[in-house]
């Protein structure tokens, strides 16, 4: 093995001696090589050194056949490898490998709308200066393409940039965008089972999950839908992300939900952001509507859908209107498809363990299924142009406020149909639901105010 | 023992809230591991099986054997080898992903998920877990079988029956794989003589493994051979 590849394989991360695409001898014989304990001890609570877990309900044991000993091993990152107390990180002290860059980096043509270019400017300093910024960009703003000069201008300083995202289809989409835009830099893709994972390069497209490969590593950390995990995978990855930034580094946190804690921060002042308050196409996000519904899960056991239900349905279907329709779990989907198909026999549904899920999605897109009923799995990333919006039990505890902003912004999408019905059925009226509402009306508002939707 | 203690699901890490009652008082050793949702998706193997290698039997049968155990008793070389084989669940796509995090993640504790049924269901004198090359072993960390019968309290009858090397045995045809030289051999034969040895792995696919590991116990003294898996594929 050749200095520099070593160098290259093993700058900026801390991986498993078992990653290792070579025998871990040949790490012998260079002295930049590093060294962590995976698992360590503080009053004799074991933390886990690659996701930061210290929760004891996390961390097990087992009989180690390689060290002979009953060690710990950490329950809660083991999909990317186990660690145990006889686990090494191995990591590189010495120079990251020189990148060598084009003439020309940036090779992007389009335009930004007002609200981008501003957010765009923002996002530009914060990665000059290494500040933390959070952009908060409604659902269908365009937040790809406002990283752009940002990103150039890091690559021209020779800072490595990463943009983390929580799903590999995000990062699949996004790849060959980022490809096309910068098409002499060389770019890795990252997410399980990737053919990158040991490939360094100036710009890195990850899942949230593989950054708990990196430490030290990126000068430009940008990250996608931080409102995306779950509270307890939310902690681990935010450890995740301290560990693969450098020290002195930017990170620009992008979303379209910010969790209550933060839109607090951003009102006191204590959190620089910068909001996109309207999509680029000009027209304002549309708002939902609350519709009570009655009792509708005793209704469901008695085989029966809530009247105002059945007559939404049957608009839509009168029209043939694209709908999405969103339940708070499968059991509830599942009892309620039967009788939604009594309406019309084609209805359809979707869930996350779904085995048929990508092809359903694609036979939504293309406009082959009028009416797909579905669980939160389909609240973002997925758009379809010209759909209305159904929510059965808006008040349910799956429909958090982000959820229902998120659910609210698959309507209205696209240029040619920028409006779209957006239906809250429930039970009794939730604080999630009423910020929901409110936030939406809020960026409306701003979006009015600040000429970036056509009156 | 605490009374309000909340455990969480060992697969998916979810709250069980335990119902206290005198079930759980008096019997302490019945604690819940698993949350009913991932409990239901586990699929004991019911209905009508192969006397033999505990398969759902299909048309592919001979009267109460399927049809790969037929051709195995037709070989008098393989006849009556193994006694038979017990299951415990479908290999379905859960359980898969479950044995995938368990043996190639490593997640050893999960075995103590399995320990109820395979304590109620696993009888004999000797119980074997059949061994894994040293390559293997230090791959994984542990062994999943022995894993299996440590989680269950049993105890494994080691350094009988061991690995002589590895081959990859799936990519193998049917013919090429009962033909196998002998992947094992016996290193020590005392406690096994006269004796009903149960060998323990975690899936039964072709029961080939089990068979040439069956073979060399019965040659070496063995009462009987039987075979114990968590799946069945
Ligand atoms: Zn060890
Ligand atoms: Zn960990
Ligand atoms: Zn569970
Ligand atoms: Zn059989």
């Amino acid at each position: 093995m050749l200095k520099n590849e070593l160098q290259s394989i093993l700058s900026g991360k801390q991986l498993l001696p078992d990653e290792l695409s070579f025998p871990p001898s040949d790490l012998l014989n260079y002295e930049e090589v590093t060294y962590k304990e995976g698992i360590t001890f503080k009053n004799k609570k074991p933390i886990c050194n690659r996701c930061g877990n210290s929760d004891p309900v996390w961390f097990a044991k087992f009989p180690c056949a390689r060290c002979r000993n009953t060690e710990v091993y950490c329950r809660k990152c083991i999909m990317m490898g186990r660690i145990s107390e006889c686990t090494q990180l191995v990591g590189w002290s010495g120079p990251p490998p020189e990148i060598q860059l084009p003439d020309k980096i940036l090779e992007w043509n389009g335009t930004l709308s007002k609200g981008q270019s501003a957010a765009s400017i923002r996002v530009a300093e914060a990665i000059r200066k290494n500040k933390e910024l959070l952009v908060w960009a409604v659902c269908g703003a365009g937040k790809t393409e406002i990283l752009f000069p940002g990103i150039e201008a890091a690559l021209a300083k020779k800072k490595r940039v990463c943009i983390a995202t929580p799903r590999t289809d995000v990062v699949l989409e996004l790849v060959p965008r980022l490809k096309s835009a910068f098409p002499n830099i060389p770019i890795a893709a990252l997410y399980g089972g990737s053919e990158d994972r040991h490939v360094y390069a100036p710009l890195t497209i990850s899942t949230t999950h593989q950054l708990l490969r990196f430490y030290n590593a990126f000068d430009t950390l940008i990250l996608d839908e931080v409102d995306a995990f779950p509270y307890t995978v939310e902690e681990s990855l935010k450890y995740a992300a301290v560990q693969a930034r450098k020290p002195e580094s930017a990170i620009i946190y992008l979303t379209a939900t910010p969790s209550t804690k933060w839109q607090r921060e951003c009102r006191s002042g204590k959190r620089d952001f910068v909001t996109i308050p309207a999509r680029f196409h000009r027209h304002p996000l549309p708002v939902p509507l609350f519709e009570w519904c009655g009792n509708w899960k005793k209704l469901l056991t008695k085989g029966k859908m809530p009247a105002p239900v059945c007559k939404w349905v049957q608009q839509r279907l009168g029209v043939n209107k694209q709908s999405l329709i969103f339940f708070p779990n499968i059991k509830i989907m599942e009892k309620a498809l039967p009788i939604l198909r009594q309406i019309d026999s084609k209805v359809e549904s979707v869930h996350a363990e779904d085995p048929d899920r990508k092809e359903k999605v694609q036979k939504m897109r293309d406009n082959l299924i009028l009416i797909l009923l579905t669980t939160t799995i389909l609240e973002r990333g997925v758009t379809f142009p010209n759909i209305d919006v159904a929510v059965i039990g808006a008040e349910e505890d799956t429909f958090t406020e982000s959820a229902l902003v998120q659910i609210a912004g698959r309507a209205g999408r696209s240029p040619k149909f920028p409006t779209g019905d957006v239906t809250f059925f429930h039970y009794g009226k939730t604080e999630a639901m009423l910020k929901a509402r409110k936030q939406i009306v809020a960026m409306n508002r701003e979006a009015v105010k600040k000429g970036l939707v056509d009156p | 023992m605490n009374l309000f203690r909340a455990d969480r699901c060992l697969l998916c890490h979810e709250i069980i809230n335990l119902p206290v009652g005198w079930v759980s008082l008096f019997s302490p050793e019945k604690e819940k591991l698993l949350c009913s949702d991932c409990e239901g998706k586990l699929q004991p193997i019911l209905g009508e099986t192969c006397r033999l290698c505990c398969r759902i039997l299909n048309e592919f049968r001979r009267e109460d054997l399927c049809i790969d155990c037929v051709r195995w008793e037709e070989d008098p070389e393989w006849q009556g080898v193994l006694e038979r084989n017990i299951s415990l669940y479908v290999y379905n796509d859960f359980l898969k992903e479950v044995i995938a995090r368990f043996k190639y993640r490593g997640d050893y504790v999960i075995a103590k998920a399995f320990a109820n049924p395979i304590k109620e269901k696993l009888i004999g004198d000797v119980f074997i877990p059949i061994p894994l090359s040293e390559e293997r072993l230090f791959e994984r960390g542990f062994n999943q079988s022995e894993a299996l019968l440590s989680g269950a309290g049993i105890p494994a009858t080691l350094g009988i029956l061991t690995r002589v090397h590895t081959e990859k045995q799936s990519k193998k045809t049917r013919n090429e794989r009962i033909h196998l030289p002998q992947v094992f051999q016996i290193t020590e034969d005392t406690k096994i003589y006269g004796k009903k040895v149960v060998l323990i792995d975690d899936i039964y696919t072709t029961g080939s493994t089990l068979r040439h590991a069956a073979k060399l116990l019965k040659e070496a003294g063995a009462k009987s051979v039987e075979s114990f898996t968590l799946a069945r594929g």
